[in-house]
């Protein structure tokens, strides 16, 4: 497949599960013992955004949607996650399926509507509606406006596991990202996912084939809101906060830079790319200011124009393999 | 009624009427250039703040007064939006349309960012023209000459846009090129340059609504993003398909927006997005739209 001319679409490589496996334990080996080398706040920070991109990826790269308002099912979790563990006082893994259970039902309600149209129309959809959620939120009494949900309590997991203690939050953290990770490695590598990507590659063929490509569609886009929702309310623990940001509409644009960056319709390209960005943005904000939107920006117009595979994408191609 | 001073009703229907011009000429814009390139321009609101921006500067750069912005600012901005698509979004023909999609949100990036680092993110004053300063009573409520004056001009642009894409020669090439362009290419005309020229022509209508709203607004580098999505939804809403459609559309939703507004405040930023929401759910292909 990947050896194919055509190139116009945004597709996936074909898999073959060894090379995908070997680099999955290496990247968890990384994980396990990066907190030695790397400050684990910024760690915490990229594991949920990695995982926000790959379940922004998940439509984009497998179906072939691409979601303008991912920001949405991030922020509505992550207040969600955080009103219930500090005004419900709600254990954290409560509080964090509270808020994955959240966005959701928000996923149900808004892939129904923006499936009902493809292409363009889908990423101004669900723009639009994000954006609507964003004043929702602006407005909302139990969100705080501009203050957002500030010091939200880190709390004893199921009684035993005190998240205060930085290494155990760290670790808890990185189980959520793995679980969230392999749920989606499982799914695309499934029946289900084969009909995702034949739906990519020829929505009229998988109608005629019988298949009801609207419930097809609306299950990836409800998982995909799941897990981004897991993201977003795992962030809200460990950052003890949820605030506007989260729901921004910049946020919405920058999972697609991450995943557009790092190769979409890859497995391993979203969480390489949400790295990427978010040292960019912790570790280069102080110095770059408002330049970081303009570097955001060129890097959008390079991948677009230079190497539309993205960083893993073009790797994998190169030595033809999948990753 | 209902409590509410029809002065004030009034006050938020013109309001209403202005935000609709704007809608209309940014939605016009993205109708156009979806036509015939088959794209959608993110970049739209970034270089309608450009042709505000552009006001500006050839008055405290130049001294060139609101007039000649009013005919410059289009023309330069159009002028950059042809070099963007000669130098970029040519080379994109052919692909996925999404690709487009994400050049030209990285570009919104691009000129967004430079502009909010050289200006910051307050607004800069832009004055309204001398000649059409104050206003005239109409009895039931006071109504400024510039107010007036751009619901007028926008409405004469629209439908004179209107009328040269459906009534006129040129138009007809405009649309055959849209429907089959190696066709029309076969009777020798040139439709790569026409495609140039009609981006160009999208964004100078994005511009001319940027000088128009300078004086309304302040010129500011996040006036654009704040009214894309917006303008996006109303798209969504007309449906891309109709050049009447997107202009009605536009008048429409701002009107709405603006009765919003005395009735029910609270829902005044999110009326347009719940109204593309029910139409999506009744006509999925838009009020005006002829397919899916």
């Amino acid at each position: 497949m990947s050896d194919q001319p055509q190139t116009t679409r945004i597709s996936a490589q074909a898999h073959s599960g060894r090379d995908e496996r070997i680099v999955f334990l290496v990247m968890a080996a990384l994980l396990v013992a990066a907190p030695l080398a790397v400050y684990p706040f910024f760690l915490m920070q990229g594991l949920c955004i990695a995982l926000f991109a790959c379940a922004f990826n998940l439509l984009i790269g497998y179906v072939g949607l691409l979601s303008f308002g991912h920001a949405m099912f991030l922020g509505s979790a992550a207040y969600v996650g955080a009103h219930a563990a500090k005004v419900w006082g709600l254990d954290p893994g409560l509080a964090i399926l509270a808020g994955a259970g959240s966005s959701t039902l928000l996923g149900v309600v808004t892939g129904a509507l923006a499936i009902r149209r493809q292409g363009i129309y889908f990423a101004m959809i669900t723009l639009a509606l994000a954006q609507m959620i964003y004043f929702f939120s602006l407005e909302a009494p139990f969100t705080h406006g501009e203050d957002g949900i500030q010091s939200v309590p880190q709390g004893m997991f199921l009684h035993l596991l005190d998240l205060s203690n930085q290494t155990v939050l760290y670790y808890f953290v990185l189980a959520v990202f793995l679980f969230g990770f392999l749920v989606i490695y499982r799914t695309i590598n499934s029946p289900f996912g084969d009909i995702l990507k034949a739906i990519r590659e020829n929505e009229p063929r998988a109608i005629s084939l019988g298949y009801r490509v609207d419930q097809y569609k609306l299950a990836a886009f409800v998982l995909s809101a799941a897990l981004a929702g897991l993201a977003g309310a795992t962030k809200a623990i460990f950052a003890q906060n949820a605030s506007l940001s989260d729901v921004h509409f910049s946020t919405s644009g920058e999972v697609v830079l991450m995943t557009l960056l790092g190769g979409m319709g890859t497995i391993y390209g979203p969480v390489l790319g949400a790295f990427i960005i978010v040292a960019m943005q912790q570790y280069l904000g102080q110095y770059l200011g408002q330049w970081v939107t303009v570097i955001q920006g060129a890097i959008f117009i390079a991948v677009v124009l230079l190497f539309r595979r993205g960083i893993v994408g073009e790797i994998a191609h190169y030595f033809k393999r999948s990753l | 009624m209902l409590g509410i001073s029809s002065q004030q009703l009034f006050q938020q229907l013109l309001v209403g009427l202005i935000n609709g011009s704007f809608y209309a000429l940014l939605s016009l814009g993205l109708a156009v250039i979806f036509g015939m390139l088959n794209i959608v321009n993110f970049a739209h609101g970034a270089l309608y703040m450009v042709g505000a921006f552009c006001a500006y500067f050839l008055l405290n750069e130049l001294g060139l007064n609101y007039w000649f912005a009013l005919i410059l600012s289009p023309l330069i901005v159009g002028a950059f939006g042809a070099l963007l698509e000669q130098l970029l979004l040519k080379r994109l023909a052919g692909l996925d349309p999404l690709y487009s999609l994400l050049l030209t949100f990285g570009l919104a990036l691009v000129i967004e960012g430079l502009f909010q680092n050289f200006f910051g993110s307050s607004g800069l004053p832009y004055a309204i023209p001398k000649e059409l300063g104050g206003g005239r009573n109409l009895g039931f409520m006071f109504l400024p000459n510039y107010r007036a004056w751009v619901i007028v001009f926008s409405a004469v642009i629209c439908f004179s846009t209107w009328f040269l894409i459906e009534k006129t020669r040129l138009g007809a090439y405009l649309r055959a090129a849209t429907e089959n362009p190696t066709l029309v290419r076969a009777f020798g005309v040139n439709v790569p340059r026409m495609i140039t020229l009609t981006y160009a022509f999208g964004i100078g209508l994005a511009a001319l609504a940027g000088v128009l709203a300078a004086p309304i607004y302040q010129v500011r580098p996040g006036m654009g993003a704040d009214i894309i999505s917006v303008v996006f939804a109303v798209v969504v809403i007309g449906g891309m398909g109709s050049i009447l459609g997107s202009i009605v559309t536009g008048f429409a939703l701002g009107v709405i927006e603006g009765l919003t507004k005395v009735f029910y405040p609270e829902a005044s930023n999110t009326v347009v997005f719940v109204i593309m929401a029910i139409v999506l759910l009744i006509r999925p292909a838009g009020l005006f739209g002829r397919t899916a």
